[in-house]
């Protein structure tokens, strides 16, 4: 009973452990004035691995999940003779939900998980030890500029994915299945509000962005550094960042769309 | 060499991010991005207001002319109180204009029709339409209808 209750004890403290241990990790990176002649390219560098080379696979989703929701919201909407609301319906839904949580989970898919196994690596091949040997500070070095690009890729990927889902959509709803061209527009941009809809859409994307890159790098840096140790960081990360993107997007959507 | 196509790619890629974010803006969410264009206020009370809200049209023979920006009661007379922004260009309704609160087809969004009158007189900034029909609440019409049934 007694070594039960101090089982729970103590995996309670390691969980608090690894928290702290995160955000002091996440502190120590980006805390400081960078050299901006030195951080600039590398920086630009990560940008293209996490922004740049995603593109592809959001881009090529969002087109069919905008394409999706229009056929969809359509055969349902016709029943009650309002098609022209599939607009509405397809630009708030992208927005307000799917454009920030789908964006964000293939994010920790594609980016998170080639972040987390790329620094796990490092560590495992002791290249993060030999910077430190060199004097060069590795989360200064090697963890800031991931954890920048991250922040900075994924809300412009989030914009992305939404226009070209708006545009499978329309291409859906009003080159196949025939909805008036103007109505489509036009009701979308009554229903839409820029303050209230897009720019809590990206509100939304930006918290995803620190939550994925922050448990992308924050895994790969604490990772056992054994081959086996690195598989586990990466399913954890693509694990951890997907149930952290669900569960703060419900409390995101209440704290902006709840009436309450 | 390489790190130049890098940063074309990257900068690329960040340029495409912010044109979406002004697409969005400008063709989803039907932000102007020209200046708001003058507007004065022209009220009206309703006796019922159905389901006008705000940033619902206000028309005038279908034309959009102005949008609802707030919507009130009158603590005395238990009305609403409905606050439009006018389009300054369209500054000539007459005084005895009258207002109706209107739906877009059988059970599509509520709107305000305005018709203008023959007065001499024009509406200022700040005037209250007096003249106006309130927006057709669908259960009123079915009691009124089993009414009459009765009274038949």
């Amino acid at each position: 009973m007694i070594a039960r209750l101090r089982m729970i004890g103590r995996s309670g403290l390691n969980v608090l452990q690894v928290f702290g241990r995160s955000g002091a990790f996440v502190a120590q990176s980006l805390i400081g004035v960078p050299n901006l002649k030195r951080a600039l390219p590398l920086f630009i560098r990560q940008l293209y691995a996490v922004g740049v080379l995603s593109l592809p696979i959001i881009v090529v989703s969002g087109l069919f999940i905008g394409m999706v929701l229009s056929l969809q919201g359509y055969t349902i909407l016709v029943d009650y003779g309002s098609e022209q609301a599939v607009g509405q319906m397809l630009a708030l839904s992208l927005v307000r939900e799917l454009g920030p949580v789908v964006t964000a989970l293939l994010f920790a898919g594609r980016a998170g998980s080639s972040l987390t196994a790329e620094i796990g690596l490092m560590k495992a091949t002791e290249q993060i030890t030999s910077l430190e040997m060199l004097g060069i500070d590795p989360l200064r070095y090697v963890i800031a500029p991931r954890l920048l690009a991250g922040f900075f890729a994924m809300p412009l990927l989030v914009m992305i994915f939404n226009v070209v889902g708006v545009w499978g959509g329309y291409l859906v709803a009003v080159d196949w299945l025939g909805v008036y061209d103007g109505s489509f527009w036009s009701n979308m941009q009554n229903s839409t509000d820029f303050y209230s809809d897009v720019m809590n859409g990206v509100i939304k994307s930006i918290v995803f962005a620190f939550a994925v890159s922050w448990i992308a790098v924050f895994q790969g840096f604490d990772s056992v550094p054994t081959s086996e140790g690195i598989g586990r960081a990466t399913t954890k990360t693509v694990v951890y960042s997907s149930l952290a993107v669900l569960g703060l997007d419900f409390i995101l959507t209440a704290v902006m769309f709840g009436d309450f | 060499m390489r790190m130049r196509t890098l940063e074309l790619s990257v900068g690329l890629f960040m340029l495409i991010g912010f044109a979406s974010l002004a697409v969005l803006a400008l063709q989803v969410s039907g932000l102007s991005w020209a200046p708001e264009k003058g507007s004065y206020t022209l009220y009206a009370s309703f006796e019922n207001i159905g389901g006008l809200t705000e940033r619902s049209k206000v028309t005038v023979a279908g034309v959009t002319v102005g949008r609802v920006t707030k919507i009130t009661l009158n603590k005395e007379t238990f009305s609403g109180v409905v606050e439009m922004a006018i389009n300054a260009e369209y500054d000539n309704f007459t005084a005895d204009t009258t207002a109706a609160i209107l739906t877009a087809g059988l059970l599509g969004e509520k709107y305000i029709g305005l018709i203008s009158g023959a007065d001499e007189e024009l509406l200022k900034n700040g005037a209250m339409i007096e003249d106006t029909q309130s927006a057709l609440v669908l259960e009123d019409l079915i009691g009124q209808f089993l009414f009459n049934k009765v009274n038949e």
